[in-house]
């Protein structure tokens, strides 16, 4: 069920200044024996500090790939990035040498990781884990090291932290296996965090405390999120601003109220349509038929249109440009074109 | 975790008495007695041989005793030569048969664990395919003809190493060679297929993510998890080093336990084929029982389910 | 990158009108295409074809199974025949690989070895095969304390040096070839019962499935799609590398004088009554008997790896 939560939607405005990180045109090919997949086709967004960008979209839509990239985590070979700009604070990532990027990764930028039972190394104890982070990038005694993970484990709420470090993984339950990967991830106090499906693995009740605790977090430190999900109740309840991602692009993206109130594109309506939501009651679920195109072979014109209910013969041709509806809102869609007039749905 | 090792504990135990009551019942199922085929002994000769060797007692008696000498690690004389006792033969061989061993399962461990892992690291790559390549032919090749080989160019075409006896360092070169490449090829397999598998792992990710350096993920991270594996063959490979042990200690003519053993089954000295073989058993049985301790302190995940047993 | 420049280049103006109607929905077209389904087994056979090095090994095997059985018939000269005057001869084009010191054909007896080795590799296979099969099967299908106790069995068992027993039991029943394989199976079926074991185990699970949802006349279609493949895969694959494990046996235990005897000729004789010969420089009385166990096991290995690879259902796509 979707609640939209708008209390934690801020003045976007004030912080457009503090520009966190801006994506330009990525694109990201994989090669595979089967051919070259374009898992992202020119994706851009910024993101800025004390929000939480999420960015939505079906498996396989190149959201978890937007991410690994910025991280410049990309395995090479067989991933690529073929062209565009990942700028973090003024500095063009993608230019930077593997030993530069290591000094920005885990230490002004982190990454939280899907699933918790896997995402920590059973044969360390978790102090161990915590600390070899903020050993690498900060010159910090072991002692101040242990201080600080003591501290995060406070802040991610893990009672007895002191002892409980020197445990291992496999003596934490899911949950709080998930906690201690955020505490991971916060332990050099980074801008920006990604977190790559950060509840999928979790159960309800325990999704909902996660997420809570991102918003605690954000509070209190102001770090910058990036939310990659498929799951638009996660959506509802934390994100400032939406991109939906569909087939490698960005093809709708907005503040929370303009993507949930005022869908513009029909994937962002399909998939709006294909969850339940307790404003919109009496609508019957629908679920978007088809599957998304193969990404070895694009198509030239808007990837949607083979599922889309408003296809017309443009769509299969030419690719939407973006049209701002308003200075945070844009969207890729012919429908948007004055000559679709008649086509479009009220 | 000191449950567990008592459980082991346990385990080795039994499996040592399986071990030496088969062999009882193994060596009196042998038609005759041992004495039969030996020219000019004649019934009085063998009848107090028998008694002097306890087997013309019921056989419910002889395996008391023979249990009780177990225990005691008295194996007995031999028969073929009574002037000596099994101890004697063991304790001359099983130094040097020790030593040889342990300088192969080093040699093998190290040589094998840096393959696999530089394999693993450059996967797919021309250093992967030539040590997998090389890996398997090192796992067909049977030691006794890689050792003749060995002898043939080392020894004997070359002339850069001595091909027989155990006496110096450089005596040592070409029997553990021989006796290395068997297990440090499965060594390499298994290490570089548990590293390709760990390499994938979220926390290899995770780590990664956190901007450790690419030798601190191998060495700290990957490399740990991938080596269990490693260690649960560890105790079927000094089985194989052991009886590798035969055939290298015939072919390099050194004088260790091996050499005795394939002499008393020749020999049919059945006290000293009795005593080898408990002998063998206990040492692999103890070296299984270490190796289970060994993964349990690698691994912290067993401890907790040995604890959580209760 | 070929990337469709279709949003810098084209215009809204260049684009005409009459392509702004709805297009007629081809709903089919909206439906995944369905990769061209491959039967398991032809799956699995196209990967192995594409393995070079398995397929060289299976093809060896071919070869040296063809040359156990009718080389031998083709040869002019016996096994075992001694010929003194014509002892260690070089390969020649009447001895193709030479003779021994009893002046016996190499070429010859080699063949006689595959054949040995060869049987003792299957017939080790096979009876470790059914013995797996009965004992992993009653575990796993029993369960609850037969399973625990069979499996403590097997855990006893598994601490026994198995070259040990095999010696043990070859000086009790006396060497011939039969007692080898008697020996060589008595612990070899512990690895094929574990297996069996695990995916009987693996079974029960599905007939459970099967129960609950119903499924009926499905069944055998279950069994054929999902069971088989993912349990004979597993059990091809280690029955494939027992063989070698077993050539090896037979091959070592013959050369410590405990396996075949004289004059039968066993690869592993061979290579010890060649021993001998390293300081003499009759190279080929060691080169193909160690040639051809070398090759055999090799060719098995890399054969066995490639069945892994080819049938291990997690790699499909």
């Amino acid at each position: 069920m979707i609640k939209i939560n708008y209390e934690n939607t801020r003045e976007l405005q004030k912080n457009k200044e503090k520009m966190v990180l801006e994506v330009r045109d990525l694109h990201v090919t994989f090669k595979t024996y089967g051919g070259t997949v374009q898992a992202v086709r020119g994706v851009s967004f910024d993101v800025y500090q004390g929000e939480t960008l999420a960015i939505v979209g079906e498996s396989g839509c190149g959201k978890s790939v937007t991410s690994s990239a910025i991280m410049g985590l990309i395995p090479t070979p067989p991933g690529e990035i073929t062209k565009g700009q990942v700028i973090f604070k003024g500095k063009e990532l993608t230019r930077l040498s593997k030993k530069e990027l290591r000094k920005i990764r885990g230490s002004d930028i982190s990454m939280i990781f899907q699933d918790p039972m896997t995402a920590l190394n059973p044969t360390l104890t978790v102090e161990e884990q915590l600390t070899e982070g903020i050993k690498q990038h900060k010159s910090i005694s072991s002692a101040e090291a242990k201080k600080k993970a003591i501290e995060m484990m406070k802040l991610v709420g893990i009672p007895n932290p002191t002892e409980r470090m020197k445990q291992y993984p496999h003596q934490f339950s899911g949950g709080m296996r998930q906690r201690i990967v955020i505490a991971i991830a916060l332990m050099c106090e980074p801008e920006l965090l990604i977190a790559d499906e950060p509840t999928t693995a979790l159960d309800v009740t325990i999704q909902a405390q996660i997420l809570e605790l991102f918003e605690e977090i954000q509070e209190k430190t102001g770090v910058a999120i990036i939310l990659i999900t498929h799951d638009l109740g996660v959506v509802a309840k934390i994100a400032d601003r939406i991109a939906v991602m569909y087939a490698g692009k960005i093809i709708e993206s907005g503040t929370k109220r303009e993507i949930f109130y005022k869908p513009n594109h029909p994937y962002t309506q399909g998939l709006l349509h294909s969850v339940p939501r307790l404003d919109l009651k009496g609508k019957a679920l629908e679920p978007i038929e088809g599957t998304p195109p193969d990404l070895f072979a694009p198509p030239a014109g808007c990837p949607f249109t083979a599922r889309c209910p408003h296809a017309m013969e443009v769509c299969e041709k030419v690719m939407p440009r973006s049209e701002s509806l308003s200075s945070t809102h844009s969207v890729d869609c012919w429908l948007l074109d004055e000559r679709a007039e008649g086509m479009r749905l009220a | 975790m000191a449950k567990y090792i008592i459980k082991r504990f346990f385990m080795m135990v039994i499996t040592v008495l399986v071990i030496a009551t088969l062999t009882f019942f193994l060596m009196h199922a042998i038609p005759g007695s041992p004495f039969n085929e030996e020219r000019g002994t004649n019934e009085a000769v063998q009848a107090n041989l028998e008694a002097f060797y306890g087997l013309d007692e019921p056989l419910y008696v002889q395996y008391g005793m023979y249990l009780k000498r177990i225990a005691t690690f008295d194996f007995g004389p031999s028969i073929k030569n009574p002037t000596q006792s099994v101890n004697d033969l063991l304790s001359r061989g099983f130094p040097i048969s020790f030593e040889l061993g342990m300088i192969t399962i080093i040699v093998a461990l190290v040589s094998g664990i840096i393959l696999g892992v530089v394999a693993a690291l450059r996967h797919n790559g021309i250093i992967d395919y030539v040590a997998m390549t090389v890996a398997v032919l090192g796992i067909s090749i049977p030691n006794f003809v890689l050792a003749t080989l060995i002898i043939q160019k080392f020894a004997v075409d070359w002339q850069l190493l001595p091909a027989a006896t155990w006496s110096s360092p450089a005596h040592m070169v070409l029997p553990t060679l021989a006796l290395a490449t068997g297990p440090m090829a499965i060594i390499a397999r298994l290490t570089r297929s548990s590293m390709l598998e760990v390499l994938t792992q979220d926390y290899i990710k995770m780590a990664k993510a956190k901007g450790l350096s690419p030798l601190k993920i191998v060495f700290k991270h990957a490399l740990r998890n991938a080596l269990m594996p490693v260690v649960t063959i560890l105790g079927t490979l000094l089985a194989g080093i052991l009886t590798g042990t035969f055939v290298i200690e015939k072919i390099f003519a050194i004088p260790g336990m091996g050499k005795y053993f394939v002499e008393s089954i020749n020999n049919r000295d059945y006290p000293v084929i009795m005593g080898t073989t408990v002998f063998y058993s206990t040492i692999l049985v103890f070296m299984l029982f270490l190796v289970d301790i060994a993964y349990s302190l690698l691994d912290p995940r067993i401890k907790l389910a040995a604890k959580g047993g209760e | 990158m070929k990337q469709p420049k279709t949003e810098n280049q084209s215009s809204s103006q260049q684009i005409p009108d009459e392509w702004f109607k709805p297009i007629k929905k081809d709903r089919e077209k909206a439906e995944n295409v369905v990769r061209p389904s491959l039967s398991y087994w032809h799956d699995a056979w196209r990967r192995l074809v594409r393995n070079k090095l398995a397929m060289s090994g299976l093809i060896f095997l071919i070869f040296l199974s063809l040359m156990a059985i009718f080389g031998p018939v083709f040869s002019p000269h016996s096994a075992s025949d001694i010929n003194l005057p014509n002892q260690n001869q070089p390969p020649s084009t009447t001895h193709f690989f030479g003779t021994d010191e009893l002046g016996r054909d190499v070429f010859t007896r080699t063949w006689y070895g595959a054949r040995i080795s060869l049987f003792v590799g299957l017939a080790a296979a096979l009876i470790d095969f059914f013995i797996g099969v009965i004992y992993g099967g009653v575990a796993g299908y029993k369960g609850r304390r037969t399973d625990s106790i069979m499996m403590r069995i097997i855990e006893i068992l598994y601490g026994l040096p198995y070259l040990l027993v095999v010696i043990l039991l070859l000086v009790v029943m006396g060497p011939s070839l039969t007692t080898i394989i008697i020996a060589l199976t008595v612990t070899g079926w512990i690895g094929m019962a574990r297996i069996v074991r695990g995916q009987v185990l693996q079974i029960k699970n599905y007939e459970f499935i099967v129960a609950s949802q119903s499924f009926g006349a499905k069944t055998s279609r279950i069994i054929r799609k999902n069971l088989l493949p993912n349990t004979m895969g597993p059990i091809i694959v280690q029955m494939t590398l027992t063989v070698p494990t077993a050539i090896f046996a037979e091959a070592f235990l013959s050369f410590l004088g405990l396996g075949i005897q004289a004059p039968h000729a066993s690869w592993g004789v061979m290579a010890n009554d060649a021993l001998s010969t390293i300081l003499s420089g009759h190279w080929w009385r060691l080169f193909f008997p160690a040639f051809f166990i070398s090759f055999t096991m090799f060719a098995f290995n890399v054969l066995g790896d490639g069945l892994q690879d080819a049938l291990d259902p997690r790699l499909r796509k």
